[in-house]
This record gives structure tokens, sequence and C-alpha cells, in this order.
């Protein structure tokens, strides 16, 4: 049979956002796939080294479309890291809570794809319909549905309003009112299993070995977290699991996006319930006269995706001198996808793509 | 696989047909914005000063500071206002948090649909100022909602001075108590730390307003930054660019500047004037000529006199030394500083601070003439045959009299020459009561001055100030008046002089009464009294503060012929150069009376009279 070159995106059924891939395929057989982004490049990391401290806060939000918060969260910290910035208490909790909303919010965002993909276009629908009740609460706290721009150096940008604890309760029970649908349909449904099941399989080592974080390495039985493994915000205040999974195919990834929202919609409850009082934000120096010490720091969190990592440099000067994120998207989407393609049959490359959670914006930064 | 089902359990989505369905049908179906949310700009044109820190925070320079003509610009405000260009805005509000005045906000509204790309920037105003574009809500429609038609009262995400962008409390400086100070002549403002100075400094946003408003133009942010910076003599050059006194105005100024910062409007104005007292505190004399660059000075065979060293003479000696003029001042008293010797108490600013300004004038080449008065030693014809140019600048030293019955009495003072007498360590025979009239800096600094004495004599403060002027409109500064309530001293604005009270032949008290008005409707001096309202003050010594006038005597009768007049003023270009060609006048005979105006009119003459040379040659 003959060998093949095909493109596999920018513009394909089952490719979302914009990236792509160029498949070696032989009939249904792929012999060799090579990632290909840069399509969204947009220089953010260099953009940075010319604004302010004050002025990459609203930038770094836009490198991750669909989970700005743990871009926001990862500068604040290195900000504060390398300027020696103290957080409020109550600001950490928020923090946190936040988090837990935004990682929701992208999970349902992330079903929305990988059901679309499969084909499963109502449970898409409704987890679409979900995100946007999680979007509305982040309106109402932040002024934005989608750019947040919440979380700065200092603590947070305002506290909550009157009420709206409360307003988190009720949106996370109408939404988890919704779960044994979502089971009935789509997690326990027997044509999503066998679409998933042993597709896209990778080990444990393969996954530490290739950079795999995040549902790509818990999915294999690692329960690593940069929530547990080097707590920040609030998490250190209280319990919560890991989910974990043995088989390291495409459903053990999405089972433990599914078992991870719920977890965190417990979390959020728990924060809710520690919530202290008092102030939420530490003054900054004003824009225009904010110098930070030469040095460097290093911060990572756990975004929705996996771990997540800035590395700032200071010059001593008023705008950052190198800036480098370490995206989870980078080594799923480029190593790991490329690797796991190999052998895959044709129809899958979607359903892999997308399980291995790649976000295209996260790599083209 | 987790759970088993059936292939026909996904079927109970069946039942979701039979519910009210979740999706909003826009546009007849809407969705109410949240409180907070950040759609188009409103800004408040009235609250807004013009400041441009919008347009210099905003990290897509969508902001663009547009000249209003229409708008006539207070002082410390521009007539500029923010255009948002929202091909680039991001939503982001750090427009709305560094907005110091709080004018800018964001509404709630978000839309604006419109083929030409042009009107997507927006003029952004606010209900009060734009009725024509902003309806209320029964007017309001979504299908036309645009940049030109919104809604009113509508206003999303607000400024909030707690979470705002710059610190709107001082850094507090410490001062002398009023218990301790009020016994002594010692300064009663300590100075910042280092420390203290660049938390100060890190406050200013450098937008500039303040340098509009500062007579001298002085490079106010520039300074303000290299504190921040830690860079001290970068700091003290960007000072003498424009103001070689700045020991004495890093102390006395009245700081037109801190009225104009912008931090004032919600807080506390940045400390602009100890910040440049920190700056040349912390430099010591000796360093002076190599910090500034003047230690050699290449002279020019050219001569220009100066009549009086007060701030006005001195100013324009350094910047014509600077030049390579031979300058030389003619001072009337023993020691040079006029007005800020003679007439600034000790406790404001220290004989070592003015000292320390004029020896580093001094030491570039300026001579100073003491004891050398111009119109009896010398005269001005004389100055005229010898000198290239005369530059005339001595000030206001007459007293003015109320002349209400009573005043020709020994014991009516001038509060000019007992502040004179004061420095020239005259002994000066206080009373237990004292009543000075007058509201401005003078008054303050009399009842001050007389309240130490008072209580080195008596061990307490008998002094009432009275003046014509309500609290409000009292011309002294905030601070003064503040700090000598707390030394003691009693005020009773709103009152005019009607005559002082006699008893064989000894000063008893003064009769008061009560003032309607200063100023009448065309703001011309002009007060109006109401007879039957009176109040009586005791006191043996009365003290008359209410203005100064110039002295003249040293202008012969020729001169005085040949100048040329505007109404009762020496007519004089922006130089201060008069009809006659070689004579310049400035100080407090041009503007004021103030030092900073001073140093202005001295640092334009010096220009002036250089211009004036150089064209001859």
């Amino acid at each position: 049979m003959r060998e093949v070159e095909l493109f596999f995106g920018p513009q394909h059924l089952g490719m979302v956002g914009n990236f792509s891939i160029t498949l070696n395929v032989e009939g249904d057989k792929i012999l060799k796939a090579t990632a290909n982004p840069g399509f969204l490049h947009r220089g953010f990391e260099k953009l940075m080294e010319y604004r302010t401290w004050m002025q990459n806060f609203p930038l770094v939000c836009r490198i991750n479309v669909v989970e700005p918060d743990h871009m926001e969260m990862v500068y604040a910290m290195a900000v504060e890291k390398l300027a020696g910035i103290e957080v409020p208490e109550r600001a950490e909790w928020i923090r946190s809570i936040y988090l837990e909303l935004a990682r929701v919010g992208s999970h349902l965002f992330g079903l929305w794809a990988y059901s679309n993909m499969l084909g499963f276009d109502t449970v898409a629908q409704w987890a679409m319909y979900h995100r946007d009740l999680i979007l509305d609460l982040f309106e109402e706290l932040t002024g934005g549905r989608v750019y947040h721009i919440y979380i700065w150096p200092g603590g947070v940008r305002r506290d909550f309003p009157e009420g709206f604890t409360n307003k988190i309760v009720e949106t996370l029970h109408s939404i988890g009112k919704c779960v044994p649908d979502y089971n009935d349909i789509f997690f326990n449904n027997p044509l999503f299993y066998e679409r998933t099941h042993g597709i896209g399989k990778i080990t444990r080592e393969e996954a530490e070995k290739w950079g795999g974080v995040g549902q790509v390495l818990r999915a294999t039985g690692k329960p690593f977290d940069i929530r547990k493994v080097e707590p920040y915000a609030a998490y250190d205040k209280v319990d919560f699991d890991i989910p974990t999974r043995e088989e390291g195919d495409a459903y053990s990834r999405i089972m433990v996006i599914r078992d991870e929202m719920i977890e965190s919609v417990h979390l959020i409850f728990k924060l809710i319930e520690g919530l202290p009082e008092g102030e939420v934000y530490n003054k900054v120096p004003n824009p225009f006269k904010w110098k930070i010490g030469e040095g460097e720091s290093y911060v990572r969190v756990e975004s929705s995706r996996g771990e997540l990592g800035l590395y700032l440099v200071s010059d001593g000067g008023d705008k950052p001198y190198r800036v480098h994120f370490r995206t989870p998207s980078y080594s799923h989407g480029l190593t790991i996808l490329e690797k796991v393609l190999e052998g895959a049959n044709i129809s899958d490359v979607g359903n892999i793509m997308i399980s291995m959670y790649v976000v295209a914006p996260e790599i083209d930064r | 696989m987790d759970k088993k089902t059936s292939i026909l359990s996904p079927l109970k989505a069946l039942k979701y047909l039979f519910k009210k369905p979740k999706t909003l049908r826009y546009p007849f179906e809407l969705k109410e914005p949240a409180m907070r949310y950040r759609g188009l700009h409103l800004n408040d044109w009235d609250k807004c000063t013009g400041c441009g820190n919008c347009a210099d925070v905003c990290p897509n320079e969508a902001i663009e500071m547009k000249e209003i003509p229409e708008i006539e610009a207070k002082d410390g405000e521009r007539n500029e206002r923010p255009e948002i260009d929202y091909g680039r805005c991001c939503f982001c509000g750090l427009c709305v948090d560094i907005c110091p005045t709080a004018s800018l906000r964001l509404s709630r509204d978000y839309l604006h649909i419109h083929f030409d790309p042009k009107t997507f920037r927006l003029l952004a105003k606010d209900e009060k100022t734009d009725k024509e574009h902003f309806l209320p809500e029964e007017e309001y429609s979504i299908f036309k909602a645009s940049l030109a038609h919104r809604r009113e009262k509508y206003e999303g995400f607000s400024p909030d001075l707690d979470y705002a962008l710059f610190d709107p409390e001082r850094v507090k400086m410490s001062e002398v108590p009023p218990e301790e100070r009020k016994a002594s002549f010692i300064e009663q403002v300590k100075g910042f730390s280092a420390e203290e100075a660049q938390k100060e400094a890190s406050r200013c946003l450098e937008c500039k307003l303040c340098e509009e408003v500062c007579p001298a133009e002085m490079n106010i942010s520039d300074y303000v930054r290299n504190i921040w910076d830690d860079n001290l003599e970068e700091a003290a050059r960007d000072i003498y660019k424009t103001n070689p006194l700045p020991e004495i105005c890093g102390r006395v100024c009245t700081h037109n500047c801190e009225s104009a910062c912008v931090l004032g409007n919600q807080g506390e104005p940045l400390s602009i004037r100890w910040l440049k007292r920190y700056v040349v505190d912390n430099i010591p004399l000796e360093k002076y000529q190599k910090v500034l660059g003047t230690e050699e000075i290449k002279s020019i065979d050219r001569k220009v006199a100066i009549v009086g060293a007060g701030p006005g003479g001195l100013a324009a000696a350094y910047y014509l030394r600077l030049m390579g003029y031979e300058t030389v001042i003619f001072e009337r008293s023993s020691k040079p500083g006029g007005m800020m010797r003679y007439g600034i108490p000790e406790y404001r600013l220290p004989y070592e601070a003015l000292d320390k300004d004029i020896e580093y004038i001094k030491s570039i080449g300026v001579e100073i003439k003491c004891n050398t008065t111009v119109g009896e030693s010398i005269s001005l014809n004389d100055l005229e045959d010898k000198y290239d140019a005369v530059f005339v600048s001595t000030g206001f030293h007459i007293g003015r009299s109320t002349g209400v019955p009573g005043t020709e009495h020994p014991g009516v003072f001038q509060a000019i020459e007992l502040l004179r007498k004061v420095t020239m360590g005259e002994k000066i025979k206080v009373t237990e009561k004292i009543v000075v009239i007058g509201g401005g800096d003078v008054a303050m600094d009399i009842s001050r001055t007389l309240s130490r004495l008072q209580m080195k004599k008596f061990g307490t403060v008998g002094v009432t100030v009275s003046c014509l002027e309500t609290r409000d409109i009292m011309p002294a500064t905030p601070e003064e008046i503040e700090e000598a309530l707390e030394e003691g001293i009693k005020l009773y604005p709103g009152w005019g002089p009607e005559k002082i009270i006699m008893e064989y032949e000894k000063i008893k008290g003064i009769v008061m009464k009560k003032c309607l008005r200063v100023f009448d409707e065309e703001g011309k001096f002009n007060p109006e009294f109401d007879t039957r309202e009176k109040i009586e003050f005791d006191g043996s010594m009365i003290i008359e503060a209410i203005g100064q006038a110039p002295d003249f005597t040293f202008l012969s009768e020729d001169i005085k012929e040949k100048l040329e007049y505007e109404g009762r003023k020496i007519k004089i270009d922006e130089y201060g150069q008069t009809s006659l060609s070689w004579l310049f006048i400035g100080g407090d005979l041009v503007r004021g009376p103030d030092v900073i105006n001073a140093i202005d009119t001295g640092h334009k003459a010096a220009r002036g009279i250089d211009k004036l040379i150089s064209a001859k040659e």
C-alpha cells in the first residue's frame, strides 16, 4: 500500500484550536505524526519584556483562552516571589475558590470539545451551558466572562460581592444535579466506552519520560498534583483527593477529568466553609514606579491540564527581563501526541489529541 | 467501564425535550450584565483633570488624550480628555483603577456595531455631560445600542480606593509636637529619612500637572523619579535647572504643585516640598560645585548689577553667573536673604538652610555687597554707568496699616518690622495679650513668633488673630493655620477692625465689626461690614499684618519720569525688562509675593539680560 502525507488541521473536523498535525499514513494506519504548532503564535513571552509589571497582568490571561485564571495565578505568584510581596490570608482562600471554579469551567469546556468530537452533541451542549453558569459567576465577581483579570500581584482585585458564596454553592448544586444525566448519556454509555477504551494508551514510565503531567500522568496511576506536591494559595489548608486511573488510555483520562470536576466541587464547598475574613489586597507600588530587584523565580501551579510553570527573571528594572512559561500542552501536544499517534488509526487522531487535553494557545506563546 | 448501562439509557435525555429551553433568544430576551461588568467607558468630565494616567497605564495604548478647546482648564488641570480606541481596548480596567479622580469608570453596556471603523473611537463621557447619547432605560433600545446610543445609570466596574493602583496616603512627616515647639524656635519639620523619601517619591504618577502650575516650571517629576531611584545628585541637577534656592523652597515654598497634584483628589497630594528638601539636605555644601558641575565657570567681561539679595536677586545672580557674567548684588541689610531672612521665622526656615543656599551661590563667584543701600550709598544712575545691565528686586518691605483710629499709637506695630527685629536679635517687649490683625502667612508668622516669645517670658500663649476673611478663604496656607491653632493661638476669622480702645494713653484692646463680605461681585477687594455686630479683644499690643507695599525710594526722579507705566505698575515685558532697556525688575515687585515666583522672575530676567547683552555684541 502507498504511503500518503495527510494534513490534519488547522481546518479539519475533530480539530479544535489552531493546530495541525501532518500524518504519514498507509491505509488507515498512521506511520508517523508531526505536530505543527505556530498558528496562534502571538509572541507573549517577548511582548511581556516590553510591558511593566502591572501592564503584564491583563496580558497573561490571554495566553490560554480556555483557562486564563491559572495564567494569572502563576504570574502573580512569580512576581510576588520575586518582589517579596505578602498576600493576605483571605486573598489566598479566594484565589483557591476562584481557581477551582476555573478548573470546573475548563473541564466542562474540555468535555464539550471531547463529546462534540465523538459526536455526542447533546452532552456537548449541556457542558457548554453549564460552563456558562460558571462564567456568570466569574462575571459577577470580576466583571469579565472569559478574561477575568482578577488575580494580581498582592492579592485579588476585588473582594467577593455580597452573597457571592451562596451563589457559588447554588450554581454548583444546579450543575451537580445533572451529573446522573451526564453519566447515563456519556460516561457510562457503552458507545463512549467502545470509542475510547484502549485508545492512545501510554504507560506510566512513558508518561514520566516524555514529560506527561496532569490527567495524562494521573490516568497512568501516579497521583502527581502540584496542589499536593508544592501547595500554593490555600490548598494546604483543606483536605482533598487526587483522582487517578490505571489504564493510561483516552477513557481513563476522560474519567479522571470527570472525577476531578466532582472533587473540585467538594473542594470549593470546603474552601467556602473555611473562608476567613480580612483584607484581600496588599498594595503594590504604583505601575509607573515599580521596580523589582535583580533575581529570578520559578513557580508552578496545577492548572486544569497539569503542571503550569513560569520562569521570571528581573534585571532590577520596571519590566521583566525574561519570561518563560512551561505549559502542559507543550509536552502533551508535541512530544507525547506524536509518539502515541504512531500506529494509531486515522479515525482516532482527534480522539487522541483531545483526550490529551491539548490547548493550542498554550503551546504558541 | 465503571457501571454497565443499557445502550438505551441515553434515551433518558429525551425528557429535556419537554423542559423550558435554557437558550436566550437574543436580542428579544436579554441577559443583564453583572454589576461589575467591564463594558464601554464612562468619564465624568467635570471631575476629570486631563492628567492622562489612564493613557499611560493602558497596556494596549488604546487611550489617547484629546485636546478639547471648549474646556477651560483650571489651574492644575489640562483641557484634555481620554479617547478610547475600541479596536485596541481589552477592557482590563487598569485605566479605572489608576484614575486618581475616580472620573473614569466602565459601564455595563458593551455593544457597538457600525460599518465605519472610525466610529470605534470614543471620547468617553457620561450622562452628566452627554445628555444626547445617554438615554433613560425606557427610551433605550438594544437594537440601536452603540457608542452613540447608550443607557444612562448603567455603571459597571467602578474605582475603589482600596484597590487603586496609586497610594492615596502620604508618608507621615515627623514633626516636633506643638507642646515642645511652641516654646522655642527649633525647626518644626524634621525631614524625611532616605527610606521615607523613596517611599513617598514612589507615589508619584508622573502626570506632570504640578510642573504646569509651578511658577518656576521645575522638573518635579524628574527629580522625584531620581529620588525614588536613589540618585540624589541627578535630582539636585534637575532642581538647580530652574531653582537655585532648594533648601529654602524645600521648606517654605507656597507649593502650588501640591495643590495641583492629582493624588490630592481622593487622598493626600505628594509631599513635593519635603522631597525637594530631602535632596539638598543630604548633599553637603562642599560637594555642590562638583555635583552641579560648576567648579569652573568661564567668565566673560560683562558686568551686571543686582539690587536686593532676596530670592529674585539671588536667582538672577546665580543664572547670570552660570552664563559667565560678573554679578554683584547690592543689599541694604547686613545679611543677604531679604524677606526670607527678615520675614520668615526661624522655626520655619532655619538660618543654616538659608545660608547654605546663599553660600553656594557665593561660591560660584557671585559678589554680595551688604549694608549698601542703592539710592543712598550708590545711585541707580551710577549702576547704569558702571554695569551692562541692572536687575532690581527689592521686594515689599513696608507694612500697610488698617488706618483705624488708634493705629498711630506706639503700641501698634507692623508685623514685618517686628519680624525683622526678631531676626536681628533685637529685644521685643511682648505683653501677655496681643491681637494680630490679618489672615495671611505673615499674620501667622508674627503670631507664632510672638507666642514663642510669650512662652519664654510668661509661660503662656495669649495671641488672638482676627481677619476679614472667613476660615475657608483665609489666604494663609491651611497647614500654617492648623499649626498656629495647635500652638494655642486663638483665631477669629470674619471680623474687621473698627477702633483701638485706649485707657489713659495705653492700649487696652480693639473693637471688631462683623465682616459680611471681603470681595465684591467683580472680585475686587471691597469689604462690607455689619456694624451692629461687634466683638472686643483684650490686648495691650496690636499687630497689623494686612499686607506689604514696595519701597521705590531708590528710583531717582529722572528714572521715574523715563519709565513707562501700566496703571500703577511699571511696564515690563516677559523678561522683566522695563522701558529703559538696561533696567530689569523682578521679585515681589512683579509677581507673588512668594519665593518661588521671585525665583522665576529672577531666572527670566537673567535670560533677558543675556539676550540684551548678547544682542549688543
